[in-house]
């Protein structure tokens, strides 16, 4: 079957020239009614509280309640944008190409899915629900009200934090082939452990958390170097 | 030689001057609507003819387009605010509140430019959204996926260090918490972990040109935000356009 083509000019550049119109309106609009947020001047000495990242750095900014800024800033990040890049070269599934068909590709669409609700539910959070020393107020809960910081947290000790660490990857990657889950066949040996290994890192982000919030654990691994 | 009973109008067509300009008729005829896109330096991004899918709003959700069109529209209002604008300490801020209260219009520059540049943030996000649903990464357009992760990082980039500029306590204490996840990277940064570096030579210290948030760093993002990060976004678009094409245009099934 011959695939159905249409001349650019007019039809699409009239469709561009619309879209460039409409938006030009939106922004002129916007920019009447909304000012750009301008507070005082920069004043070294004396702290914002609390001070907030824009809202596309807010869910990092929220991780930096479970994580050590190095994990929260530098690892989390350049995981993410190692883990987008590799994406073509894991998914091998020829399926599902150029058209909306999960139903071929479910591995790959829930995963992505998952890990971009979960840097939006990051974002929703650290954006309305954070207050005065990054505590946690309803939106309609007035940030005069001074809230207790529940520090009374505790981290595993270190044998129990490397069993756990070495549990939760090693069965989590052995445990699909184990059961005969074709994924494995799906990926190939090395491009398998690969892709495991970043999800599973995605899902220990949520993991972790509720470790925080149900059993007020601080650090699964203590050492004297790093504390994860 | 001008004929006979021609008005001005078509006799002005036919003259040099017009057709050195403008190379075909607009006919509606096949031959000029290639034409039309062929001949014209701006709209020869496009192919002559695209796959009816690929006109679906429902496809590509204009996504793409519509994030270089925000970005232009940051070129465009971030020149007009370079003539206001001075990257020192003592000024930057202040010309904020110029802009504000003197400039004409200046406060709507300002505020397009701010939220255009948040429109631009989502609007890729979604883009990048559309390409992974729809499997638009797959073979052969793998290489043009890691473009674009390349050209959201630039994008973050961007709006980070446009964050900076207008030297209040909000865009100053937002750089602070930055700067310090930045000193506690790993190796490279004075207080992270299994690190080789110290307080003067560490990542940080090159971000911010000292160990503090001053002069040295407001001229470092300015310069990152006008210039470096624009002209590597520009390539990388360059490289991104240029793919679609030569990846056999837009995905689609089979
Ligand atoms: C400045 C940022 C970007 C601009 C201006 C841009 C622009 C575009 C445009 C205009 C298209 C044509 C089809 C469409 O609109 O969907 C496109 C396609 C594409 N984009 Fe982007 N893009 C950007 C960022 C990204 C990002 C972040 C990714 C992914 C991580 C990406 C991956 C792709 C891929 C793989 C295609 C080919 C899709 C297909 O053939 O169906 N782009 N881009």
């Amino acid at each position: 079957m011959k695939k159905q083509k249409t001349y650019v000019w007019p039809d699409l550049v009239f469709k561009e020239f619309l879209m460039i119109i409409v938006l030009t309106i939106i922004l002129i609009i916007w920019g009447l009614i909304m000012n750009a947020p301008l507070r005082e001047i920069a004043a070294p000495g004396r702290s914002e509280n609390p001070s907030k990242a824009p809202w596309y750095f807010a869910g990092l900014q929220e991780l930096l309640v479970y994580f050590d800024p190095w994990i929260a800033g530098v690892m989390i990040p350049v995981i993410i944008a190692a883990g987008l890049i590799i994406i073509p070269y894991a998914d091998t599934n020829p399926q599902g190409k150029g058209g909306y068909t999960f139903s071929l590709r479910r591995f790959a669409v829930v995963n992505f899915l998952f890990g971009f609700l979960l840097w939006w539910a990051l974002i929703f959070i650290g954006y309305f629900l954070r207050g005065p020393n990054w505590q946690l107020y309803l939106p309609w809960e007035s940030w005069e009200t001074v809230k207790e910081t529940g520090n009374h947290l505790r981290s595993l000790s270190p044998a129990v934090g490397l069993v756990c660490i070495s549990f939760y990857f090693g069965l989590g990657i052995l445990l699909p082939p184990l059961m005969s889950i074709d994924l494995y066949l799906l990926y190939g040996s090395l491009r398998y452990i690969v892709v495991m290994t970043l999800i599973l890192l995605m899902y220990a982000v949520p993991l972790k958390i509720l470790l925080r919030l149900a059993f007020n654990i601080r650090y699964v691994l203590v050492t004297p170097w790093f504390n994860i | 030689m001008l004929k006979e009973g021609k008005n001005i109008w078509e006799k002005l067509k036919d003259s040099n001057l017009y057709k050195s300009i403008f190379r075909h008729s607009y006919e509606d005829t096949t031959k000029n609507r290639a034409l039309q896109v062929r001949s014209n330096i701006f709209l020869h991004l496009h192919p002559v003819s695209v796959p009816e899918h690929a006109f679906k709003i429902r496809f590509t959700w204009c996504m793409g387009g519509i994030t270089f069109f925000l970005f232009l529209v940051e070129a465009f209002t971030g020149v007009f605010l370079m003539f206001y604008y001075h990257p020192v300490p003592e000024f930057a801020y202040h010309d904020m509140k110029y802009l504000e209260f003197d400039v004409p219009f200046g406060i709507i520059l300002r505020n397009i430019h701010r939220w255009a540049a948040h429109l631009m943030v989502f609007t890729i996000i979604l883009h990048m959204l559309r390409v992974f649903l729809a499997g638009s990464y797959k073979p052969p357009r793998e290489f043009n996926w890691v473009v674009g992760v390349v050209l959201i990082v630039l994008t973050f980039l961007l709006s980070f260090t446009g964050y900076l500029l207008p030297w209040d306590q909000l865009s100053y204490w937002a750089i602070t918490v930055a700067a310090n996840m930045m000193g506690a990277a790993p190796f490279i940064g004075h207080e992270g972990p299994f690190s080789v570096v110290n307080k003067y030579n560490d990542i940080r210290f090159v971000v911010l040109g000292g160990t503090e948030i001053g002069a040295n760093a407001i001229l470092r993002f300015y310069v990152m935000h006008i210039i470096v990060l624009p002209a590597a976004a520009i390539i990388f678009m360059a490289v991104h356009f240029w793919r679609i094409r030569k990846d056999g245009g837009i995905s689609g099934p089979l």
